[in-house]
């Protein structure tokens, strides 16, 4: 559905974004991770035809940026990070404006309006200028201009930055529910929200991707090991040496914890390595108090991609 | 879809009190002079309205202007704008037309003046109608300028700013051919606003001067669209 190929952006003697290429399949939610200044925001201006690339190409259901613009343009709901809105309209005008600007048939106007006023549930600020909305308000707003005609393609800036937790599960329920039979590429350099709601993650460092997959190979992939902690009630002997002499794991750390020794390995099996652990502690006759494997979060993966 | 957005425009101006301030701002300014020359003088005649008027667009039309590009780029509603399915132009010839509409109403109030002159005494209908195409014209061209000014800058007051001075400096061009050598002074004439528009004055329309405010209509909506087109946050 999106191709984009060594897709390049420079602004003046500066690079945005350095060769990207990716491409999009229907009804994926891609999320775009990324510390700040990355290119995450450029790279969606290009793809929504604001700025033109530098280099590359960027093809939507086979129409090129550079050519049929208007006609992507079409296909595509934007929403710009920070939502710049007019804010002296009321609500229900500026949803029209946008109807009307997005190509929306006379005919369907206050339907579409309708329906987007209830997905988004703006029934109580319609009349409301939208200066008066709250954060959160504003963000459901963004989002209803963005679908208001009913695109495949859906495109959010940092949708969630500046809300309180609530509205932030409540944005991302509504993006889940829209991933359903929509494109949605955000982007956002909050670690949960991609686990919360993206198929298919695309970390972007200094106008490069790092890293593309979902979610779960990433976590999977990036340490290529895992951490376990180790817990044997003292008075077994010799614990240590036998541990490092069974060669699957490696000793980072030991300490005495009231009548139990803690120790902290480290391996680079791919498996989970508790079972074997397990029967590796009975064939010993140790007395086992503590058996955790380290879950490896995102957050990890991210400092480890985008600091080195 | 320029009438979509022109439409909008209006509405914002219309929506804050930016609208009404100019307007009965316009008519107090204008009505105060027409009024004196009519009842301190006993003079019932536009003369007054239509030489005022001009040096009013000196600051109106860079207030009414200042805030069309900039203000869409301090708060990022361009991007938003134009990533929507419009073309740079039709957004451009949307603004001008919302401002220029804008002036139109302005000068449609003051034709009480011209009904007060009517019913008093002698309405040159010649040199009225000339007036009015010259206002009109004029403010087109003035907006397009004043558009221009707000195009390279997020800033409005900046804007104001260079949209007075471009006015000011095309007002003025045809009064300093005394400090110019002989041969320069038809073509600062030539390029001066208020030339063209004393010429109309008159009541003589010539296909001239209506050109001369298109050209400079579509200069700056030019060089506005290049801006535009840069991109520049």
């Amino acid at each position: 559905m999106i191709e984009v190929q060594g897709l390049t952006k420079n602004y003046g003697p500066e690079r945005a974004v350095d060769n990207l290429s990716f491409s999009v399949n229907p009804g994926e939610v891609l999320g775009f991770l990324g510390p700040n200044g990355a290119g995450k925001s450029t790279t969606m201006k290009v793809l929504t035809c604001y700025l033109p690339p530098s280099e590359g190409t960027i093809k939507v259901d086979g129409l090129d940026v550079r050519t049929d613009s208007l006609a992507i343009r079409q296909r595509i709901g934007y929403l710009p990070e920070s939502t710049p809105l007019y804010q002296d309209m009321a609500t229900y005008d500026y949803l029209g404006f946008a109807a009307d600007v997005r190509g929306v048939a006379k005919a369907d106007k206050t339907r579409r309006i309708a329906a987007m006023t209830d997905v988004c549930g703006l029934g109580d600020v319609l009349g409301k200028p939208i200066h008066a909305l709250s954060k959160g308000y504003k963000q459901r707003v963004g989002l209803a201009q963005a679908m208001i005609h009913d695109p495949q393609i859906l495109v959010l800036d940092e949708p969630t930055s500046g809300l309180d937790p609530n509205q932030i599960v409540e944005i991302r329920d509504l993006i889940r529910s829209l991933g359903e039979e929509k494109t949605v590429i955000l982007s956002t350099h909050i670690l949960s929200e991609v686990q919360a709601s993206c198929d298919r993650v695309l970390i972007i460092n200094k106008g490069r991707i790092v890293a593309d997959g979902t979610p779960d190979d990433l976590m999977a992939s990036a340490t290529g090991g895992q951490r376990i902690r180790f817990g044997v009630q003292q008075g077994a002997a010799n614990v240590g040496d036998t541990l490092a002499g069974w060669g699957h794991v490696t000793i980072q750390d030991q300490q005495i914890d009231g009548d139990t020794v803690l120790y902290t390995l480290l391996s680079d099996a791919p498996d989970d390595l508790r079972p074997a652990l397990f029967r590796f502690a009975v064939e010993h006759g140790w007395t086992l108090t503590e058996l955790h494997r380290d879950q490896v979060n995102l957050e990890d993966v991210f400092r480890q991609l985008t600091t080195a | 879809m320029t009438r979509i957005l022109a439409r909008r425009e209006l509405r914002s101006y219309f929506d804050s009190p930016a609208a009404y301030i100019v307007l009965s701002l316009f008519l107090l300014i204008t009505g105060w002079f027409f009024g004196n020359a009519l009842f301190l003088e006993n003079v019932a005649s536009l003369r007054n309205l239509f030489g005022l008027v001009p040096v009013i667009y000196l600051f109106f039309v860079p207030a009414l202007t200042m805030a069309t590009f900039a203000e869409e780029r301090r708060s990022g509603t361009i991007e938003l704008l134009l990533t929507m399915p419009v073309r740079d132009w039709e957004v451009i010839l949307g603004k001008l037309l919302a401002v220029t509409s804008m002036l139109a109403i302005a000068l449609g109030l003051t034709l009480i003046f011209a009904l007060t002159v009517a019913s008093f005494g002698d309405l040159d209908f010649g040199a009225t109608f000339g007036g009015y195409l010259g206002l009109l014209l004029l403010g087109l061209a003035s907006t397009a300028i004043g558009l221009f000014a707000s195009s390279v800058t997020r800033n409005q007051i900046v804007a104001f700013i260079l949209g007075f001075a471009l006015l000011f400096f095309f007002f003025m061009l045809d009064k300093a051919t005394f400090f110019v050598p002989g041969w320069m002074a038809g073509t600062l004439e030539y390029l001066s606003t208020d030339f063209h528009y004393q010429n109309l004055l008159r009541g003589v329309i010539d296909s001239r001067d209506i050109i001369y405010y298109l050209s400079l209509t579509t200069f700056f909506v030019l060089l506005t669209g290049y801006n535009l087109a840069r991109r520049a946050d």
